[in-house]
This record gives C-alpha cells, structure tokens and sequence, in this order.
C-alpha cells in the first residue's frame, strides 16, 4: 500500500471542502472496495478522509411518503429496517443477494453506489486498462469476459457495475443527494450519477471533484409485487451474472406499470426502458415478457464467453417479470 | 511486539519463532548482531508519521502508534501480539480475519486501525470469560467443527455475531425479507456464514456447531 495521511471529518462540508484541497485525497468511510484496492495498488490516494462516523446514518421518511437514506447507513441496517422490508422490499432482497455478513456490516449506501468493477483486467496491474490506465487498451476485449457487460459498452471498456444495491435503487427511481466543497447540495437523479464508458472509462460517475454523497431518497413505495432475482455462479457471496429488480403493478391480467432495473450486463445499474414501454399497457401474459426481454436486450453485444448473458438475460427478465406481475 | 500472555510456558509460536531464528543463524555461521541491517544506506521512500491511537480490545485500553496504513487485522496480529485473528487472503473474502466490533462482525482485514478509536473490539481471545468457553466455542469443540483449525477463530467471531443478528431478525437471502422471524435451518445458517470459507470443508460439523449453538438443536 503507497503511503497516505489520515484525518477524520467532523462534518459533510467539512469532509468534501478536504477532499477538494488536496490533490490526490480521497472519502474513506466502509472501506471494504477502497482498501482492498489500495492494498493492490489500482488506488493510491495520498491522503483519506474518513467520512465513515459523520452523522449521516439514519432512515428517515419523508413528508412526501418517501425514504431518506444517509449515506453512512450501513447495507446490513438498510436490509434490515422495517420500511425498507415491507415498503421496498426489491431494496432489501439485493442487499441481502450481495457480498457477505460481514461486508455488509462495513459497507456504506454511499459507497456501494461507487464501488469499482470486478474486472479482472482492471485488478491486474500488469496488464493494460482503459480505465485504470487511460489509452492503454482493454484486455477484456479479447480475453476471458465471461463476467464482463453485454449492453452499454463501448470498444474502449466492457467491465460490468457490480452492485446489487444500486440496480434496485435504479428500479425504485432512487436519487442522489451529494454536498460540494463549497456547501451547495444538489439531487441526482440515480440513472445520471453513473456514465457509461465511452471513450473515458475512467470517468464514472458525474459527480466533481470533492462533491461526496449525503444520501439516497426513494419516492412513495410504488405499487405492485417486487422482486429482486439474481443468477450466480455460486449460491451465495458472488456477483451476479445477471440480476433483475421488478416492480410491476398488474391488477386484472393488465399491466399499469413496471420499473425494471438490471444487474451484471452492464457498466452502470441499468434501467430496462425498453422492456418497460413494451410492458406499459399490455396485457399480462407470457408473449409480453418474452417481447419485452426481447426489446431490452435487442442492443446486447457478446465478446466470446459473455455471449451466454444475453439469452440468460433474457430468460431473467421474462420469468421475473413473470413472477412479478402476479397478483395477490 | 506485547505479548497478550504472560504465562512462561512456551507455545507453538514461541518454539517456532525461535526455530526460524536459530535456523538462520546456522545457516549463516553469522551472529543475531550482524544480521541486523545498517540504516541510513539505502535510499527509499520517506518514512510516514505514525499516528497515536488508543483501541479498546477485549475491555482492555491499548495505547499504540502505527502507520495510517496499518489495518485492524496488523494492529493486532503485529503491534499487539493478538495473534487468534488469522490472515487468510487479506482481501475480505476468507473471513479468517473476523472480529466483532460494537457486537457487529467485520473483515478486520479490510478496515484501517485508525478508524477504531473508540470502538469496543472483540477478538476471538475476549470470548471466554473466567477461563469458561463461550458456548459458540464449546460447540466447536464438541463438534469437531475444524481440521486444521485456521479459520476457526474467524468462523467463531463471525457465528457470535450471526447468531445476534439473527435474534434480532435480520433478513438474509434464504429467509427473504418480509418475515421478521429466523428460524436457523441449515440453509440459512450456510448462507449467514458464507463470508467464512474453511478449505478443510468442515462445513458440515461447522454447521452443526453453530446450530448446536443457537439452541434450535
């Protein structure tokens, strides 16, 4: 590990206004992703601020009938509280569908949501990456990218988001409030914190330079059955393959909405758009989630071995979309 | 280094410290003195400032000064001499590591010494209390529940505080998360353990352990 200092904030504006004076400083607060990266030399910040005890961990509803989420709330309180389980529950099926135990008693909301790919290209500092190494090339391209994206890429980047959390925040058009150096706050919309690749990989999120994450807000529970499905290559602790957060609302064989989010085939927590303009209206039956999976993943590109994820896909989106739509 | 025990008898650790230095010294012909490197020849990087801490482990204050880049796990393995926490893979995905801290298990692998100041650290050294077991513990050992015994201490921290979270309803990926009640079948202890890997797979007597454990036996 390169060597760094170490302060601990007193307060959000505080935290981000440290960040910003630095060059080279860096939010700690789980440290579960940044430490495991730094210990491999992918991330050598020279100096961390330690945001993990600022008094930004409480649920709290707000007056709209929505959830306020501070960012320093940890992903095991977040699966476990009693609004969250009942209210949104896709929430707390994907918390619990991620990492282990004891990660989850680390992790942040707000770190989750910017936790790094699992690209191996991308741990692996002896080979090139666009987006550890800006210009150096992608290994993934032509190498084993069994686990890599299928929608959204581009040819300078294929690595896939590895969050459960965030796919289902997608689905439950979730936003983001952050706070700059300066003090001024602002929300983001969920969809527009992570970018896809591009030709700067390396850019992802929009986020500014010390502008740190305060919280997630969900608006009024939705209607509908939700539910989070996620395909592994092991029964537990491994990232998805393919995951899929639905919500869909279908009283009487009709479907009068459906928010549809998915994990593994893409570089950010991807909303399903087009699956869910087919859905929109339509009735509940078989054909319209055959037609919708088939809408969504219509763009999709294989690279070799991650050609399965495309029809895996599909067959995700379509059973739980399925399952979803059953009432009662 | 602190040694944690005061007892004279000599342990493994000490009889195989002090076989790795006597090896060397045959080896060399050379004396402990002349192995000792020269400071100040070889240029390297600056040295980093070390930082006071005070941890709280096992209700008993330590006073240190380490490296920022110290994590929990180094503190108390290198600087304290708390060697029952294992490093396994050093990346949070063995669970050898485990420790409670505030009651909640963690990867201390994962997590830096600093940020603890504070915090009421539990290693697997605290659980017994006057020389007596903690039950988690005893079911290990009436169940066999290791082989080679590397990642028990982690397993034994990390199903201690399972089991509390457990109690207090916690969903997990088997049970869902709507019902507020945890019954610990198999599959679910399998699942709230799944941080933890054992490469002897004495998963089976780990599971029975645990679930002797938590009194649905």
């Amino acid at each position: 590990m390169k060597p760094f200092t170490y302060e601990r904030a007193l307060t959000a504006r505080d935290a981000a206004a440290a960040v910003a004076q630095k060059p080279g400083a860096k939010f700690i607060s789980g440290g579960t992703n940044l430490l495991d990266l730094m210990k491999l030399e992918i991330e050598q910040p020279t100096h961390l601020v330690d945001i993990s005890r600022l008094p930004l961990d409480r649920i709290e509803d707000m007056p709209d009938g929505g959830l306020r989420i501070g960012a320093q709330v940890r992903n095991s309180d977040l699966a476990a509280d009693e609004r969250v389980r009942t209210r949104y529950s896709v929430l707390s099926q994907a918390l619990v569908a991620g990492a282990s135990g004891q990660l989850r008693n680390k992790a942040s909301t707000g770190g989750n949501l910017l936790q790094r790919t699992r690209c191996y290209y991308f741990y692996d500092r002896n080979m090139p990456c666009n987006k550890r190494e800006p210009g150096s090339g992608c290994s993934a391209m032509q190498g084993f990218n069994r686990m890599h994206a299928v929608l959204g890429t581009s040819d300078a980047c294929i690595a896939a988001h590895p969050s459960d959390m965030a796919v289902a925040m997608a689905a439950l058009d979730a936003r983001v409030e952050t706070i700059t150096p300066a003090g001024e706050t602002r929300s983001i919309p969920l969809g527009d914190l992570h970018r896809l690749p591009g030709a700067t990989p390396h850019v992802e999120t929009s986020l500014n330079d010390g502008e740190m994450i305060t919280a997630v807000t969900l608006p009024p529970a939705p209607s509908g059955r939700q539910i989070y499905r996620k395909v592994r290559d092991r029964a537990s602790y491994a990232f998805a393959l393919v995951s899929v957060a639905a919500v869909v609302d279908a009283p009487n064989g009709r479907v009068r909405a459906a928010r549809v989010a998915m994990g593994g085939v893409a570089p950010k927590p991807w909303r399903a758009a087009e699956a869910e303009k087919t859905l929109a209206n339509s009735t509940a039956a078989d054909q319209t989630f055959t037609q919708a999976a088939d809408a969504e993943m219509k763009p999709a590109q294989g690279r070799g071995h991650n050609d399965f994820k495309i029809a895996l896909a599909k067959r995700v989106l379509r059973q739980t979309l399925a399952d979803a739509a059953k009432q009662g | 280094m602190i040694s944690n025990d005061d007892r004279n008898w000599p342990t493994r650790r000490r009889l195989l410290e002090g076989g790795t230095a006597m090896g060397l010294l045959l080896a060399t012909g050379a004396s402990a003195h002349s192995q000792t490197p020269q400071s100040g020849q070889l240029p390297g990087p600056a040295p980093v400032p070390t930082m006071p801490l005070k941890l709280r482990i096992n209700a008993r204050e330590y006073p240190l000064s380490v490296d920022p880049r110290t994590t929990l796990l180094d503190a108390l393995r290198e600087h304290l001499g708390l060697t029952g926490s294992k490093k396994g893979c050093d990346h949070g995905q063995c669970g050898a590591c485990t420790v409670l801290v505030n009651g909640r298990r963690i990867n201390s692998c994962l997590t830096l010494a600093v940020m603890h100041e504070g915090d009421a650290i539990t290693t697997i050294e605290g659980l017994a209390v006057n020389g007596e077991l903690h039950p988690v513990q005893a079911a290990f050992v009436a169940h066999d529940g290791f082989q080679c015994g590397y990642c028990t201490p982690g397993q034994i921290c990390s199903a201690v505080g399972m089991l509390e979270e457990a109690k207090a309803g916690w969903p997990s990926h088997v049970s869902g998360a709507t019902n507020g009640k945890v019954a610990l079948t198999d599959a679910e202890i399998r699942e709230r353990m799944s941080g933890n890997i054992c490469r002897c797979s004495a998963y089976p007597n780990i599971v029975a352990a645990i679930r002797d454990a938590s009194g649905s036996a």
